[in-house]
């Protein structure tokens, strides 16, 4: 349970600069091969979980060329240890937080971000003190989103890293699992009722928090 | 380039005419006059920086800020040219305070409470300096944008049609503060206006625009 939360905040906190750095480049820039960056960006919100699992496993597998580089070089290994679970969920909930960034970016009036140019503020500066105050509502709700679904996630980690107790199982695999085992049913209803409060947790605190961001916007 | 202020000679092909405007300003309040889509905006927008001429240019104190032939041009942030814009555009997420103080805290400078306090009390806006944007009204609005731009110490300050979104009552409140502004802190500036009556009270000197090109210059008599 507690490698479940793990699993989710790192994949979160993890994603959100990326998330947040993608979301602005899409929103603000065009550049060359922008459709195709895009299109990679949103295919785990379209592939089956199972078949993004399975391209991890292939890139990142011990074995894989990717997932044998940084093994060799970093030292860092995915397959079948919690660091890959918490990759196939950030990859999982990407799409996701990308999209609410994006959101609010694009909401936001450009014209006060022309106003801090003329009052002497490089690009470097309008967006850490304008268009990042300013989108931060979208922030908190794509990274709860992103958490919520990073909670959530089962056919894409289980078909890379495995249902490890203790390394890999994640809630949703736990769950699966004990409903497959004889009489494992009061446990799963234990884990069902965990995760329901959690999600509902995260929803209830990323909705006062973006409430609480927007209130602040406009002055209260 | 002579001793003129700004010196401003750009061309920039818009959507349905060619706008190519020469013309200089010394010190004192100029008035770019005209009517609405003579190009005043645009050309305000050129010598800010946030539009780019597609010929010509621009020199501020006998500084290139733009120049089309030479590949200069200078981005907006370093041309330390004040910017009034017709909706005020105040940062709504910070406080008064914070908005006024934004253009020193961009440029590394020290504080300097003389100038804050002075630029507070010549705008009248001390009440409202723990405020959000969002609970003032236009008229303060203006004020603080008024404030914002004068406290980032500009060469130059540009204010777009700063009146234009007031009611009649509220404009005549602001204009005592503007004409402080022409007489005591001695900022040069250009005023964007179509309202004559408007731009006689502030203006030295009128430049008027007509589908983008300048049809005379000289002094307050051209708006009869």
């Amino acid at each position: 349970m507690l490698l479940s939360l793990r699993v989710a905040t790192v994949a979160t906190a993890v994603a959100l600069p990326f998330g947040i750095a993608v979301a602005y480049a899409l929103a603000r820039s065009s550049f060359w091969g922008k459709p195709l960056v895009e299109a990679i960006v949103y295919v785990p919100l379209v592939l089956p979980p199972v078949v993004t699992g399975y391209l991890l496993l292939i890139t990142f597998g011990r074995r894989a060329p990717v997932g044998a580089f940084l093994a060799e070089h970093f030292g860092i290994v995915f397959s079948f240890r919690w660091t890959g679970a918490a990759l196939a969920c950030g990859i999982m909930a990407f799409p996701l937080m990308v999209r609410a960034i994006g959101l609010s970016i694009e909401a936001i009036d450009r014209r006060l971000e022309d106003a801090a140019a003329t009052l002497g503020a490089n690009p470097m500066w309008i967006f850490l003190t304008v268009t990042l105050p300013l989108a931060l509502p979208g922030i908190i709700a794509g990274a709860m989103l992103a958490f919520a679904r990073a909670l959530g996630e089962f056919g894409a980690t289980i078909t890379f890293v495995s249902n490890i107790p203790g390394e890999t199982q994640i809630i949703s695999a736990a769950i699966y699992t004990l409903t497959q085992v004889p009489g494992g049913d009061a446990a799963a209803l234990r884990l069902v009722i965990i995760s329901v409060v959690i999600s509902l947790g995260a929803l209830i605190v990323s909705e006062w928090l973006a409430r609480r961001a927007t209130a602040r916007l406009h002055g209260a | 380039m002579g001793r003129e202020m700004l010196a401003v000679d750009v061309e920039k092909r818009l959507a349905d005419f060619t706008l190519h405007a020469a013309f200089e300003s010394a010190s004192g309040v100029t008035a770019l006059f005209g009517p609405s889509g003579a190009g005043k905006t645009t050309i305000v927008n050129m010598i800010a920086g946030l539009l780019k001429p597609d010929r010509g240019r621009i020199a501020l104190n006998g500084d290139l800020v733009f120049d089309a032939a030479a590949r200069i041009d200078v981005p907006t942030w370093r041309r330390r040219i004040g910017y009034v814009f017709q909706e005020g555009r105040l940062f709504p997420h910070f406080s008064v305070r914070h908005n006024l103080d934004y253009g020193r805290w961009m440029s590394g400078e020290a504080a300097e409470p003389a100038a804050f306090g002075h630029a507070v009390e010549l705008l009248d806006i001390g009440h409202l300096l723990d405020r959000r944007p969002g609970k003032l009204s236009g008229g303060e609005r203006q004020r603080v944008a008024i404030g914002r731009a004068l406290l980032m110490s500009p060469r130059l300050l540009l204010l777009d049609e700063p009146l234009a979104s007031l009611d009649a009552a509220r404009k005549q409140d602001i204009v005592p503060y503007l004409l402080r502004l022409r007489d005591e802190a001695k900022v040069p500036m250009i005023y964007v206006s179509h309202d004559p009556a408007e731009v006689a009270r502030i203006a030295t000197r009128v430049v008027r625009l007509e589908s983008g090109k300048v049809a005379a210059t000289g002094g307050v008599e051209l708006l009869t």
